[in-house]
């Protein structure tokens, strides 16, 4: 078991025939990603990496059964690649596009929840189940498969975290990283929620960052949850009014601090670390290692 | 992005959205003239991308042309809380029965834009915002169904809109709403949305911001994207396509991702240092995007440490070490700059910077510590 993905998930990849596309594409299928097709409009016919191009999902899911699908569309297009995918059967969407309108994401977001769909990102590096799948840019070799379930808002920052973890023999089940936009598709609360019903996952790490107020109402969940959850919250000493890299990382007014994140893990009795090691640090001690 | 008010209200007016007239002064003598040209009272209201004007003194009024000539010249001299006013809105003063706020923005928690509309509008809406919420209403939109009239009615209602003004009030939000979309704004406000003596819905002031990640289909407004306000290095890394804060401190910081890069200037205070800047490199770590960092970061001259922090993921550790050390030495650098490579091949990339001019460092820690140190020479 794990959570959104694993060996059997039919992938489709948007945007395979450009250069980020079939890089990545590349990857996912080396790791062992059941990768069936891709989709570029106008390159319909074609074989990219051993797998079939169509030009439109619709054709893609018809052929293939795909039930996954991946988007590496430029900014410009890339919700309205959200909206033909959700329109046409694929249950999980992951958007990898950085940079996409927020007003396009509204309509996008909304869209895929009446559709009952669901979509990660965008702005994110995807997620991965250890030794399984692969739906995403994140280095596959750092991960190995093990207990501790983990959802982050930064991909470096997940990256940093699942390479000390794998370096002490901690491995993972499923890492998913929801993207630093303000407008997401999938957000802590939700894969919290996932994790908590997933048996494989013993402990999940969830990395917050500024902005916004997702990690206050996952500390509200949290309080119900049985598997416990080591949490880190980075941009604590990023000024206000400033976007921080990500769209999403940025403190308007008195709202979406580092500071107000943390007193509201606290008081849920989530434990927050100080630095990256320490969130190992903290891992470890909960599972006896 | 944000836009000053004289910006906005044009958008308004060309949408239809009543405003004042009125125009820009760079002068105290184009503001008399602004003046004699709209005859009578005028109110002349700095133009900086920052609220609170009014509190600031930086809006007055003006009973004739020489005394709008004699505020200009005050209010031209002024900064308002860090921004410096370098021109003024001379518009036609108006006579205000009562004042409402209304503004649309992205709710980011509920997924949707909200309409906010208050029959208690004015200087002191985020106060009432807080103690009296029941007096501010809002409405949260479905993007395909967009903004319809039996919403209007509900949320005019909602927020003790007097029946009568409805016939005004609600092309101005149908306007608004358009605005909005149209020009891809993260917020549209006006407040005060003033009833005047005449019985006539008025935007007094206009505030938009424009999300940045738009800006590619909005030529207009990029053009008109305020460099001021921005400290000349951000905008000479915008020019470079990099995501650059400039911050206080004296540690220069370059790394790979938003949160990676967060977390060292976090972690660089928790050694005792400031960072002099936030910079994300992204990912791909490619050598040319490596040097417009450095040479954005080197340029500032409170610069006097560099902590470069990569994760080498889908790139390798060594090749980004190869990158840096061509850089570096094409560069001639004059301060410490130190290391820290993580990730795929890290050994091979340590290896290769050891007996160099970069400071290699193992871990976060140590990077951060060394870094601090190297800043304080």
């Amino acid at each position: 078991m794990s959570i959104l993905i694993d060996r059997n998930t039919r992938v489709i990849v948007q945007g395979i025939t450009g250069r980020e596309g079939q890089f990545h594409a590349s990857q996912m299928i080396a790791y062992g990603t059941n990768v069936v097709g891709g989709v570029t409009p106008g390159k319909g016919g074609q074989e990219v990496l051993g797998v079939p191009v169509f030009d439109t999902v619709k054709q893609a899911v018809d052929a293939t059964g795909a039930n996954c699908s991946i988007i590496f569309v430029p900014a410009a297009y890339a919700a309205e690649a959200v909206l033909e995918a959700a329109d046409n059967g694929v249950e999980l969407i992951v958007c990898i596009t950085e940079g996409i309108p927020v007003q396009d994401m509204i309509e996008a977001v909304q869209y895929v929840r009446k559709k009952g769909v669901r979509l990660i990102g965008p702005n994110c590096p995807g997620l991965i189940t250890a030794g399984e799948a692969l739906v995403g840019i994140l280095p596959g070799r750092i991960f190995t498969p093990g207990p501790v379930g983990l959802v982050s808002r930064s991909g470096t920052l997940t990256y940093e975290v699942v390479n000390e973890l794998t370096s002490r023999g901690i491995g993972q089940s499923t890492c998913v990283g929801i993207g630093g936009d303000p407008i997401i598709g999938t957000r802590f609360i939700d894969v919290l929620k996932m994790f908590e019903e997933d048996p494989k996952t013993e402990i999940v790490i969830m990395i917050g960052e500024i902005g916004g107020s997702d990690e206050e109402e996952a500390a509200e969940y949290i309080k119900t949850m049985k598997t416990p959850v080591v949490s880190f919250i980075s941009g604590r000493t990023a000024p206000p009014g400033k976007r921080m890299g990500h769209a999403g990382a940025i403190i308007s007014g008195n709202r979406g601090t580092a500071q107000s994140k943390v007193a509201a893990l606290e008081a849920a009795g989530v434990p927050v670390a100080e630095t990256i090691i320490d969130i190992v640090d903290k891992v470890a001690e909960r599972l006896g290692k | 992005m944000k836009l000053i008010e004289s910006q906005a209200k044009a958008i308004f007016a060309q949408a239809g959205i009543p405003v004042p007239t009125g125009r820009i002064a760079h002068t105290p003598e184009e503001a008399r003239a602004i003046a004699e040209e709209i005859g009578g009272r005028v109110v002349v209201k700095a133009q900086v991308p920052i609220g609170g004007r009014g509190k600031a003194g930086a809006i007055q009024l003006a009973d004739d042309p020489e005394a709008a000539f004699q505020q200009a010249s005050r209010i031209l001299a002024m900064d308002v809380r860090g921004y410096k006013v370098e021109r003024v809105l001379v518009e036609q003063a108006a006579e205000i029965k009562q004042e409402f706020y209304l503004s649309i923005t992205v709710d980011r928690d509920k997924q949707a834009n909200v309409v906010i509309l208050s029959a208690a509008g004015g200087m002191d809406i985020e106060e009432i915002a807080e103690k009296h919420p029941e007096k501010v209403a809002k409405l949260w939109l479905d993007a395909g169904l967009g903004l319809r009239d039996f919403q209007i009615r509900q949320i005019a209602v909602q927020a003790g809109v007097p029946a009568e003004l409805l016939k005004q009030l609600a092309p101005i939000m149908r306007k608004l709403y358009e605005i909005l979309r149209s020009h891809d704004a993260m917020l549209v406000e006006i407040n005060p949305l003033a009833l005047l003596g005449d019985g006539r819905l008025v935007a007094l002031d206009g505030k938009m911001e424009i999300d940045d990640n738009a800006l590619f289909r909005q030529q207009a407004l990029a053009s008109l994207k305020e460099a001021e306000g921005d400290h000349p290095l951000e905008i000479e890394a915008r020019k470079r396509g990099l995501a650059y804060v400039k911050l206080d401190g004296h540690v220069g910081v370059i790394g790979n991702g938003a949160g990676l890069v967060m977390t060292t200037l976090d972690m660089i205070q928790r050694s005792g240092g400031k960072a002099a800047n936030f910079l994300d490199i992204g990912g791909g770590a490619k050598a040319e995007v490596v040097r417009n960092a450095l040479e954005v970061v080197l340029s500032d001259p409170d610069v006097k440490s560099v902590l470069i922090n990569v994760f080498g993921g889908i790139t390798r550790c060594d090749e980004v070490a190869k990158g840096l050390l061509d850089v570096m030495r094409s560069m001639g650098v004059k301060v410490p700059v130190v290391v820290r490579l993580v990730g795929t091949n890290e050994e091979e990339g340590r290896r290769l910077l050891e007996g160099t001019e970069l400071t290699p460092a193992a871990t976060f820690q140590e990077a951060a510590r060394k870094a601090v140190l190297a800043a304080q020479g």
